[in-house]
């Protein structure tokens, strides 16, 4: 876990007093709303529905117990006492004063944690593989690359004012995790036959109103060079990037009306024209931050865990959430566990301050003081002793922290929708909430397999219903709330964007219609053949047919 | 216009041209770039300074051939949330630039530490705020992280700050 | 006249500066939490004298961004006519517990009902 040495925690400072400064200058009227509202977006704080709405940076999606009880005591001081995790690794607050935001703030910067750009036209907080540092398939840890991109984004000042927002995900794994292909910059860890890093960058990749897969712009870029590489792209965008429509302003509709062809000729020539020395990656300060992630001291376990198989075999609940909340540690006797927090009938990715404080706890005594939190709105404890499995489960299932269904139906991603979201067109959670109780039957969940469901509750795609294979975005049809099915997305390696099936639906009449498709594809699939998959081989039809034949 | 120019508000003492705009015989005149490509020979012979108004979407190699005349450029903005100026007066700079490069427009106190850093030097500041604010906000945060940025006194940049005592120089053993 | 009449109308909303907090317009020129406290505006002219009402209260820095919506009220209760104005003038559906609706000053109607 990178930690602040004293320039980090200085600059920090320095922000809080800046934003303090600027919300008096608000509350006594010598700034105007237009003037102070890109000044409060730059530090996550949003006017929302009930009350302003503060993201914080979950940097990469890590946290440790410090940082995690300290949102745990932000959430009951100043909010109602919950937090929501974001599908971008974040954490929103929904019941906040602007009069107090600078004492959060400064409550944060204690533990190392900020705001500063999860909101705004300027480059926003860097995600990545929530597995990062212990998945099996790792070629290397992505976060110190993604720790360099956080201090070098961090108000820098030739972009703070870009078209619109930006986002960059990293992945050091051949099984991409981070979504990389429909980020504005995508990153992609390689290596070279003689064992060299180099970075695979992809540009243009988004979802929203115009969902599009990145292309490749450089396949290998040498690793010193990646931020003076980021530095060109980011001007080519900010200064041809389209300022006139907001929805035509991402970076993936300048690579789309000038053609990838261009843009990367644009890019590569500001490249070339300008001086290096300022932007090379110099090994010494990357291995000073990649020393903050040396893998923990792993005892040297056997791969067999009797106390593990012996818990397993004789609780089946356990046995169930070991089969879809556990994935493959790099060490022999240790596993990553994945904290679902989308229990039946709940609110996707809040946890209550209570609940935070028991992961960090969890943290603390089994998984080196690391916590994640994924895009999935979940949480993860990355780096856990097989032995120690059991004793975990009893606690997160005291809490309500047990749900086995990471991965399967039951985990939905939702954005806020119009529960909170001042933009929403319509409710999201509510849908996960009547879906997640349609399949609350876990056998069936674990019976149907691999399954991703996300809501949007408008189309700026929050919710990246484009990339799930059961996609559901809210729309307003004349002041009703309705809703529309695509299938068929996915932001993994083979990346695709869902289509969509056909008219939208009523609210109530959703869970029906999903378990329409869900019943079209178990009725049609073949041996072992996961949903998307079987979607990607019978094409839209039959699912269509069972959607609407009867109507 | 009040300028803002090293840490003190200043008269902007020089003159605003038109398109059309008669040419005075002598004084520091600025000019519109539309007219500096169709006027240039006879502006080159002008007794003062020179200096241009660039718009936001010109390109900064359309400058080359009239920098070394000039000793002010004038960037706009058309409003606070318009960040090309940003790339723009870096590039300027990067061209080896050295004299006055100044923002106009919408600009606002919170902004002027991010437009010192890029290379402007002097600040259009209308009357909304008192000097005092401007000055204030014009330094509100005393570390940047990106290298090779302007800075004022007091700023610095986090990297050399961090990495100060292992310069490589101070470890060679014949230093002194 | 019947005192059930339906007077539909316009609401002037915002948001109070300091806490974020969804307030209306009231007859006196006050802001409410409660959306009954609102006054409903049916004439155009009338309408426009709320929203330059409202500009002022931006202007002096006491709400933030004002807006007209369509409502009704019914015997005395104020009726927000889209769903968002009656989500703001409760608080979130999917939590009954927080915002308005728990505090007393939530709208004279129910949530919605979850789907
Ligand atoms: S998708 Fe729309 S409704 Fe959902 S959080 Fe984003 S902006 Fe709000």
């Amino acid at each position: 876990m990178y930690r602040y040495d004293e320039f980090d925690s200085q600059f920090v400072n320095d922000r809080v007093s800046q934003f303090r400064d600027q919300a008096n200058r608000r509350l006594t009227g010598e700034l105007s709303e237009d003037e102070f509202r890109p000044l409060r977006l730059m530090n996550g704080l949003y006017l929302q529905l009930h009350a302003y709405m503060l993201r914080i940076a979950v940097p990469y999606g890590s946290l440790d117990s410090a940082k995690l009880n300290t949102l745990a005591y932000i959430a009951e001081k100043w909010d109602r006492g919950y937090g929501h995790f974001t599908t971008r690794q974040n954490l929103q607050f929904n019941w906040i004063k602007l009069e107090d935001t600078a004492d959060i703030l400064a409550k944060l910067a204690e533990v190392e944690m900020h705001a500063i750009q999860t909101s705004g036209n300027c480059i926003r907080n860097v995600t990545t593989d929530q597995w990062a540092g212990a998945a099996a398939d790792e070629i290397a840890d992505p976060r110190p690359i993604g720790e360099l991109v956080r201090q070098w984004s961090s108000l820098h000042p030739e972009f703070s004012y870009l078209p619109r927002k930006f986002k960059i995900a990293v992945t050091g794994s051949p099984n991409d995790r981070a979504a990389v292909r429909v980020h504005d910059i995508g990153l992609r860890l390689h290596l070279n036959d003689r064992g060299e890093r180099g970075w695979e960058v992809l540009v243009g990749g988004g979802l929203g109103r115009t969902p599009v897969i990145a292309v490749t712009v450089r396949d290998f870029l040498p690793e010193h060079e990646l931020i003076a590489y980021l530095e060109a792209i980011m001007r080519v965008y900010n200064l041809y990037g389209r300022r006139d429509n907001k929805y035509k302003a991402r970076i993936k509709i300048l690579v789309h009306e000038i053609g990838a062809e261009k843009f990367r000729a644009e890019v590569e020539t500001e490249y070339a024209r300008r001086p290096h020395a300022d932007t090379k990656v110099e090994e010494r300060e990357l291995q000073r931050i990649s020393a903050y992630f040396a893998a923990p001291q792993f005892e040297k376990l056997p791969r067999w865990s009797a106390t593990f198989e012996e818990a397993r075999a004789k609780n089946k609940d356990f046995a169930n959430w070991v089969r879809t909340n556990i994935a493959a540690h790099r060490a022999d006797g240790y596993a990553i566990v994945n904290i679902s927090l989308k229990p039946e009938g709940g609110i996707p990715g809040d946890a209550t301050a209570d609940q935070m404080r028991v992961v960090a706890d969890l943290a603390q005594r089994y998984s080196f003081d690391e916590i994640r939190v994924s895009h999935h709105q979940n949480l993860v404890l990355p780096h856990v002793k097989r032995d120690d499995l059991f004793a975990i489960w009893k606690v997160l299932q005291a809490s309500e922290l047990a749900t086995s269904n990471i991965g399967l139906a039951g985990d939905i991603i939702a954005c806020p929708g119009l529960d909170y979201c001042s933009l929403a067109t319509a409710r999201s959670i509510p849908i996960a909430q009547s879906i997640s109780r349609k399949f609350a039957d876990l056998n069936r969940q674990h019976e149907i397999g691999p399954l991703r469901i996300n809501i949007s509750g408008c189309i700026n795609a929050c919710g990246h219903h484009h990339v799930a294979h059961i996609g559901i975005l809210g729309l307003d049809k004349k002041g009703e709330e309705f809703y529309q099915i695509t299938l068929g997305g996915s932001s993994a390696d083979s990346a695709s964007i869902g289509t969509i099936l056909g008219p939208g639906f009523a609210g109530e009449d959703v869970p029906e219609a999903i378990e329409k498709i869900v019943n079209t594809y178990l009725a049609r699939r073949q041996p072992g053949e996961e949903f998307l998959a079987a979607y990607r081989r019978l094409g839209p039809q039959p699912f269509k047919e069972a959607l609407y034949a009867a109507a | 216009m009040p300028l803002l120019k090293n840490g003190s508000i200043i008269i902007d003492d020089w003159i605003t041209l038109g398109l059309d705009d008669p040419k005075p015989d002598s004084g520091d005149i600025v000019v519109p770039y539309a007219r500096l490509l169709k006027e240039w020979e006879s502006l080159t012979d002008h007794d003062g300074r020179l200096g241009v108004i660039f718009t936001n979407i010109d390109r900064v190699e359309a400058l080359t051939l009239f920098l070394p005349r000039l000793a002010l450029i004038v960037l706009p903005f058309p409003s606070f949330t318009d960040g090309r100026a940003y790339s723009l007066a870096r590039q300027i700079r990067e061209t080896g630039y050295g004299r006055e490069l100044r923002a106009a427009g919408n600009v606002l106190p919170d902004q002027v530490q991010f437009m010192l850093q890029v290379g402007f030097d002097s600040f259009e500041i209308g009357d909304r705020f008192t000097a005092e604010v401007w000055l204030k906000a014009s330094r509100q945060m005393s570390l940047a992280y990106q290298r090779g940025l302007y800075r004022t006194p007091g700023q610095h940049d986090v990297w050399s700050e961090r990495h100060r005592e292992a310069e490589p120089w101070l470890e060679q053993p014949h230093a002194g | 006249m019947t005192t059930t009449a339906t007077e539909k109308g316009k609401i002037l909303t915002a948001n109070r500066l300091r806490d974020g907090e969804v307030v209306f317009l009231t007859h006196s020129g006050e802001w409410s939490e409660n959306i009954d406290g609102a006054v409903l505006a049916t004439e155009p002219q009338a309408q426009a004298a709320l929203e330059a009402r409202g500009k002022g209260d931006e202007r002096v820095n006491l709400v933030t961004g004002t807006y007209l919506f369509d409502a009704e009220r019914r015997d005395g209760h104020v009726f927000a006519s889209h769903i968002k104005e009656r989500i703001r003038s409760l608080g979130p559906t999917v939590r009954v517990d927080l915002g308005k609706q728990a505090e007393g000053k939530g709208g004279h109607f129910a949530a919605l009902q979850g789907v």
